[in-house]
């Protein structure tokens, strides 16, 4: 199987001439297939920018990234990937059912087929019943799940998540990175998931990819131990052991940054 | 039970208010023998509502009809414009000062230059007056809405390689409707109250403002203030049918917010 | 120096506004010059009008007649175009005056009902209501009261049915927002000023005047343009002599005689309009600072 994401001396400059942000500076990162790989340093490392260079949303100025065996610009013309943001960017005028079809229906598929499907992702996040509801009838973390089934419709190698908990509060933040677990094991998509918060990264991801601003580069990668991701990981030893390194790797470059 | 008491509780303030203003109202033209050329009584006036209500309807139907002419009219031109212009920017640039500027003028003034141009006894001046009034809010709304798209909607479709006509059709448009209809409500009373102060300005002696001038000018002063009555009827009218238009158009925001 | 900022913009908009007013010209012109002088009729009606120069006179034309003689061969001969501005700044005095009797009283209203909820609850809804009704069907009904009307001990001048027209035009606007301005600082800062046992008075002048301002300022707008065309309007009923009203509708009756003249009040009264608005523009200009991003 082709690694999902192989990102190779990827550079980034905003802007030219002295008044210019070098936001990443050769960027070297490789995620397998189906792997759960967490992006996570302070304001300003470039991690939202490196996803959106994935996601060909912005172009790199210099290196290159390759997903799912191909050039970013074709991997999002293929749909390879799927990608929830921090708001979940649901479309209020259409139902529950119909905002997961939109890439579904963008990409031409039948009606028939692309109604099963919904349903399909729908059960998946738990949300059935709600497929003929509006947006505005659904709770916060109800809409990001609803997002969430919407990047995985068109079946990606690939999930990009932009820091898509951060508008929850702490609770429902904890059920949802369960689910989001759950979901991936299903689906054996790989993620690159961007965070703000140690603990979540330590708990969603085989690897911790710590970052540091100005210019923004990769300073460390902390394996997290192949253990079941489940409540009472959260309480255990190596869970505490990994965001001690974690935070420690961040805490350590900022002090010399 | 619990929609029914709350609309209640929101209901009963205004109508209290306006059950006890027209108490007041009769009762103080009673006491201080008002004449009824400054302020005839309510119960009067209700009277000649009744009595003269052929004539009266009549009037207002000859008024509604230049106004739901005019304000298809100006609804339609106002809507493609908008489109338009999202799209030719020197449009945009060219119309939006003017719709500020058209906004401080009194439009209706301009009845008795249609009236040459095309007859006095032509309904054309007023519809014409109408659809100009109309245009601009249309316009002025439905333009705002097309031009605004959300970033996280943008990043959206772009992950999805959407083109520019895929990401006007599912997301511009719909995302416009809002705005339109907002247009929409402010076109529809401002249709009727055009298409009535247009009539003021001369011309066919049909419709509901010649109505009122010819009963002021012959004094009889309660059936004035009877089509003032109908008058405003009819403004409501097409503002409730702009409001139920918009509601139908609009499921999403039917709904109430169950969480 | 703060307000020279918006410069660019703003000239930027007054070039592509006098851009437009050119362009309408030319199409004027191109128009009397392409369709046909006796228009285009479907059946007995005419939907495209006649472009011959009695109906559709030339720019040139329209243009002159402000510097025409008022009465042909009179002894003092005053212009069509000093006859204009004269009636407009009458009728642009008597607008005023109702657009500031009915802000006043909009703003009182909306301060009362800040203040008492059920007074709130009582009359917004009718003042919304009002916006959305031909409150000017009542112009021509203020007609009677020209002679024999006495109030508070002053006679009831003609000109005061005018003014009063237009303050209950511009009145409902401006109570609208004025209120909703009112109401609009956010939780936070109430509460700040009830810690601070800020008295009802303090808490409007403080916080609640100074946020109101972006909501007042296009409220009085909408009632500035409404002052103005409820004076003409009511002019037009009342028959009131000197006004811009009167004034249309006198060079209507002589369109077949002189087609252009009639354009020039209209052109007066489209001025006054800008005027009044324009001039609520220069307060929103001066009150900038309260305008400013939130914190």
């Amino acid at each position: 199987m082709t690694d999902a994401v192989i990102v190779t001396g990827v550079d980034k400059r905003f802007g030219t001439g002295p008044t210019a942000v070098q936001a990443l500076d050769g960027v070297d990162l490789v995620v397998g297939p189906g792997e759960f790989v967490s992006l996570i340093g302070p304001s300003g490392c470039g991690k939202s920018t490196l996803l959106r260079i994935i996601a060909d949303l912005i172009p790199p100025t210099a290196g290159t990234v390759v997903v799912a065996g191909k050039a970013v610009g074709t991997a999002r013309l293929d749909q390879e990937y799927g990608i929830a943001f921090q708001q979940s960017g649901l479309l209020e005028w259409r139902t529950v059912r119909s905002n997961i079809e939109l890439p579904l229906q963008l990409s031409g598929m039948g009606r028939a087929e692309r109604r099963a499907r919904a349903m399909e992702l729908l059960e998946l996040v738990g949300l059935a019943e709600f497929a003929d509801h509006h947006p505005s009838q659904l709770s916060g973390g109800m809409q990001q799940r609803v997002a969430i089934a919407r990047a995985l419709a068109p079946s990606p190698a690939l999930l990009l998540m932009d820091e898509p908990f951060g508008a929850l509060d702490e609770m429902t933040r904890e059920r949802m990175q369960t689910e989001l677990i759950r979901i991936c094991a299903e689906t054996g998509a790989a993620v690159v998931f961007v965070t703000h918060s140690i603990p979540e990264a330590v708990f969603l991801s085989r690897r911790v990819v710590v970052m540091s601003p100005r210019p923004g580069r990769i300073t460390a990668v902390i394996e997290v131990p192949e253990v079941t991701r489940n409540e009472d990981f959260r309480e255990d030893e190596r869970f505490y052991a990994a965001v001690t390194e974690v935070r420690e790797a961040l805490r350590g470059r900022l002090a010399t940054a | 039970m619990r929609r029914l008491r709350s609309a209640w509780s929101a209901a009963w303030p205004p109508i209290a208010f306006g059950i006890a203003f027209l108490a007041i109202w009769e009762g103080f033209v009673v006491w201080r023998d008002v004449p009824p050329y400054v302020l005839p009584k309510p119960s009067v006036i209700w009277e000649q509502l009744t009595e003269h209500h052929d004539i009266i309807t009549r009037a207002m139907w000859a008024t509604a009809q230049n106004a739901l002419v005019g304000l298809a009219v100006g609804l339609i031109a106002g809507l493609v414009m908008a489109i338009v212009a999202v799209r030719l920017k020197t449009l945009d640039e060219l119309l939006t000062p003017l719709s500020a500027a058209v906004a401080a003028i009194p439009i209706v003034a301009l009845t008795p230059v249609f009236n040459t141009m095309f007859s006095t006894t032509s309904p054309i001046p007023r519809r014409l007056i109408v659809a100009i009034v109309v245009f601009f809010p249309v316009f002025v709304n439905t333009a705002r809405g097309l031009r605004r798209i959300e970033p996280v909607h943008a990043e959206l479709m772009r992950s999805y390689a959407a083109g520019p006509w895929t990401i006007t059709r599912t997301v511009r448009l719909p995302g416009a409707l809002p705005f339109f209809f907002t247009g929409l409500r402010i076109a529809s009373s401002t249709a009727v109250i055009a298409a009535i102060v247009s009539e003021y300005f001369g011309g066919l002696q049909k419709g509901l403002g010649p109505a009122i001038t010819s009963a002021a000018a012959a004094s009889a002063y309660p059936r004035a203030w009877a089509i003032v009555v109908a008058a405003i009827v009819l403004g409501l009218v097409f503002y409730l049918a702009a409001v139920a238009a918009e509601w139908l158009a609009m499921p999403w925001r039917r709904v109430t917010v169950t969480h | 120096m703060r307000l020279l900022i918006p410069r660019a913009p703003q000239l930027k908009r007054a070039a592509w506004l006098l851009f437009a007013l050119v362009a309408l010209c030319v199409l004027w012109e191109l128009y009397k010059a392409v369709m046909p002088d006796d228009g285009v009729a479907i059946g007995d009606t005419l939907v495209l009008p006649r472009t011959d120069d009695a109906s559709m006179p030339h720019l040139a034309d329209i243009f002159g007649a402000f510097g025409d003689p008022e009465v042909a061969g009179a002894a003092q001969a005053s212009t069509v175009g000093s006859a204009v501005v004269s009636a407009a700044w009458y009728s642009l005095r008597l607008a005023f005056a109702g657009f500031v009797v009915g802000s006043l009283v909009g703003f009182a209203l909306a301060l009362l009902m800040q203040r008492v909820r059920i007074a709130e609850r009582a009359l917004m809804p009718w003042a919304v209501l009002s916006q959305t009704v031909p409150l000017i069907a009542l112009a021509p009904l203020v007609y009677g009261w020209g002679a024999n009307l006495t109030l508070f001990g002053l006679d009831w001048q003609p000109w005061m049915s005018v003014s009063a027209i237009s303050a209950y035009l511009a009145f409902v606007p401006v109570t609208v927002g004025a209120l909703r301005g009112l109401q609009s600082p956010p939780t936070v800062q109430t509460e700040l000023l009830a810690c601070y046992a800020a008295s009802w008075w303090q808490t409007v002048v403080h916080l609640r005047l100074p946020a109101s301002v972006p909501y007042l300022i296009p409220a009085l707008k909408l009632g500035a343009a409404a002052a103005v065309i409820g004076a003409i309007v009511a002019e037009i009923s009342t028959g009131l002599a000197g006004g811009i009203g009167r004034l249309i509708i006198t060079y209507a009756q002589q369109a077949t005689g002189d087609p252009a003249r009639v354009f020039a009040p209209i052109i007066g009264a489209a001025v006054m309009g800008i005027i009044a608005v324009g001039s609520i523009t220069v307060v929103d200009i001066a009150l900038r600072r309260y305008q400013g991003a939130e914190v």
